[in-house]
């Protein structure tokens, strides 16, 4: 983002083009297998990409693992164990693929009977590339910002919310950093760090993400607040 | 007149035809040159028809042509699309040396010379026996998960030869040393098909196919093929109508030139019997409005499949706001999120059920069909087509 290294917030918007793996899982056995030979880009795609893919409404669980194993497999309990896994608790990809693996190999000791696909679809393992496009969207002040966030497409609130977070190692994502570094608006960077962007579609963490820009702007004019 | 990108700004997301113009700086003045076997009729040419001029005015030089062939050819290819979805077929080596001179003929007749060239299923497959330049892409848009394997090994010596592989879904990928693409095919909302159409249009062609509005109405619409259980609907349907009035709309075509679909229309019409509440509705193949109108006037639409390609009826009428009860097969699982857009069932007490909640669910109707549409508009449409067509062309050409 060049946008933190200067004063000018530039958008950048993605594309994933996904690309089959040929791996598939049949049941939870064999997901767990899979899921420690797969590429980290697997999981990534299947934990992340996820909400690129839901712009506008998430499934019931925020992440595929979850979804296969509630509905395709029909485990609900797997499916609630997986489905409350926050990325945000893990320091690297590594360690989120560990805790899938060690919930569903606890999950698995429980049961007697190995549960797998008996009517839906088998897991099939999917991997993105993920290319970039600069939006040609830029902003200088918060307003200018308000605005541009409201208009632009939604992969670009993607990029900088999560692929920032996870690929390019940005804990809090570029538009906290840019607000908090570039605009110096500590409280409004706080209150959008806190909010916890695996719970929304993206299209809902921008309505989201607009009502804090709003009443900052409400407050102070320029966002600042009382704590600038 | 011609439908133009600009066209899609006011169905499409927010920002995406900015984000197309953006996206396709990556691969401006850039050719490709599409080869499919027919110019007309079928998905793959309805959806080229649409795709080539918006390629264009973006900025790509897309070309489209189409393989030219006798009847041993096309006897062959026919064959090759039964037996790559599983159906055992006679394949003759006649036949074979017709598909393998055809593709030699039409290799000398057509000018391959695009940086992308995006070969369209089996028929002009082996034309990349006669490559001299440019990235080659094999888009293969039929269900090719349990393929008869002599026919597969076949076309798979020429599958192997290009640079990536591209299908509709995950479980239709086979074991190839080739990067293989997922896209999922899409629907075109300004089409006849999917166009916004008022309650006079709609009034006027339920009228014409003598289809009262005076009770809610659960709709099927595919061709008469026991795959898409037509059957199993009408006993869905009979389980529901003991406390739910409400009509049936089967709507299929095919059945014409078809021996097995004329079997299977006759099994439903059967199964239907003198119902007055069930309308059993042969259409021809270019009924795109009437089916259009059909969906729209749905209050539930079905798509009872027990096998499935990928099933676009689904993301047609989620478009037009439709909850949708589907079969838990193919690309009807990627359609269809449980709870959320609609349903997927496995059994005829499982449709049935879910019809009897939705009846009874207005408020819940509504907001499924709110979200399915948007759901549609962020993943089925064209313009995301037209977005993965041009990564796609950017990846392979950048190393993919």
């Amino acid at each position: 983002m060049k946008a933190a290294e200067g004063k000018v917030f530039e958008f950048i918007g993605c594309v994933e083009l996904r690309q089959i793996l040929g791996k598939k899982a049949e049941d939870e056995k064999q997901l767990l297998d899979l899921l420690e030979e797969v590429p980290l880009d697997s999981v990534y795609h299947h934990t992340h990409e996820y909400f690129l893919r839901h712009k506008y409404i998430l499934g019931p669980y925020p992440n595929d693992f979850a979804n296969w194993a509630a509905i395709q497999v029909r485990d609900r309990v797997l499916g609630e164990r997986l489905g409350v896994l926050d990325p945000y608790d893990f320091a690297s990809l590594e360690a989120l693929r560990d805790e899938i693996i060690a919930v569903i190999d606890d999950h698995l000791t429980k049961l007697r009977m190995i549960p797998r696909v008996g009517y839906g679809e088998p897991f099939h393992f999917i991997q993105s590339r993920i290319v970039t496009v600069p939006m040609g969207i830029t902003a200088r002040t918060l307003e200018e910002f308000r605005g541009a966030l409201a208009g632009v497409d939604a992969s670009s609130i993607y990029f900088h919310a999560f692929e920032a977070r996870m690929r390019l190692n940005r804990r809090d994502g570029d538009f906290v950093f840019w607000i908090r570094e570039a605009l110096g608006l500590q409280e409004l960077a706080d209150r959008l760090a806190n909010t916890d962007p695996y719970m929304f579609s993206l299209e809902q963490l921008r309505a989201r993400l607009l009502g804090l820009l709003d009443e900052a702007l409400a407050k102070g004019g320029d966002g600042r607040g009382g704590s600038a | 007149m011609a439908v133009r990108l600009e066209d899609y700004r006011e169905v499409a997301p927010a920002g995406t035809v900015d984000f197309l113009y953006r996206l396709s700086e990556r691969v401006k003045g850039m050719s490709m040159l599409n080869v499919n076997s027919t110019k007309y009729g079928g998905g793959v040419a309805e959806i080229l028809h649409r795709l080539i001029p918006m390629l264009n005015e973006v900025g790509v030089e897309a070309r489209w042509e189409v393989i030219q062939g006798g009847g041993e050819f096309y006897a062959c290819t026919k064959a090759f699309h039964n037996a790559l979805q599983g159906a055992e077929q006679v394949i003759t080596q006649k036949m074979l040396d017709a598909y393998v001179e055809t593709n030699r003929e039409n290799a000398k007749r057509l000018l391959l010379d695009a940086e992308v060239m995006l070969i369209h299923d089996p028929q002009p497959a082996a034309l990349i026996d006669y490559r001299t330049v440019g990235k080659w892409i094999w888009r293969c848009h039929i269900d090719v998960s349990q393929p008869i394997r002599r026919v597969w090994n076949f076309l798979r010596q020429y599958v192997v030869k290009y640079d990536a592989a591209v299908f509709s879904l995950p479980r239709f990928a086979q074991r190839l040393p080739i990067p293989q693409f997922l896209i999922y095919p899409s629907i075109d909302p300004l089409s006849e098909k999917n166009r916004d159409l008022t309650e006079t249009e709609v009034d006027a062609h339920l009228g014409r196919l003598k289809i009262p509005r005076d009770k809610p109405i659960l709709l099927q619409v595919s061709r008469f093929d026991r795959f898409k259980d037509p059957v199993g609907v009408i006993s869905a349907y009979r389980i529901v109508k003991k406390h739910n009035d409400c009509r049936l709309v089967l709507a299929g075509g095919g059945a014409a030139d078809d021996p097995e679909g004329k079997a299977v229309l006759a099994e439903v019409q059967a199964a239907a019997g003198e119902d007055p509440d069930v309308h059993v509705l042969d259409l021809p193949p270019d009924a795109h409005l009437a089916i259009n109108a059909l969906q729209r006037a749905a209050t539930i639409v079905l798509q009872k499949s027990t096998k499935e390609g990928f099933g676009l009826t689904v993301a047609e009428a989620m478009w037009k706001g439709k909850p949708v009860i589907g079969g838990a097969a193919g690309g009807i699982t990627v359609q269809i999120i449980y709870d959320v857009t609609g349903y997927t069932v496995n059994s005829v007490e499982g449709a049935a059920f879910r019809i009897r909640h939705l009846l009874n669910s207005p408020d819940v109707r509504e907001k499924m069909g709110q979200d399915a549409k948007e759901y549609v508009r962020q993943n089925f449409l064209i313009t995301r087509h037209l977005r993965d067509y041009l990564t796609l062309m950017y990846a392979v050409v950048n190393g993919g």
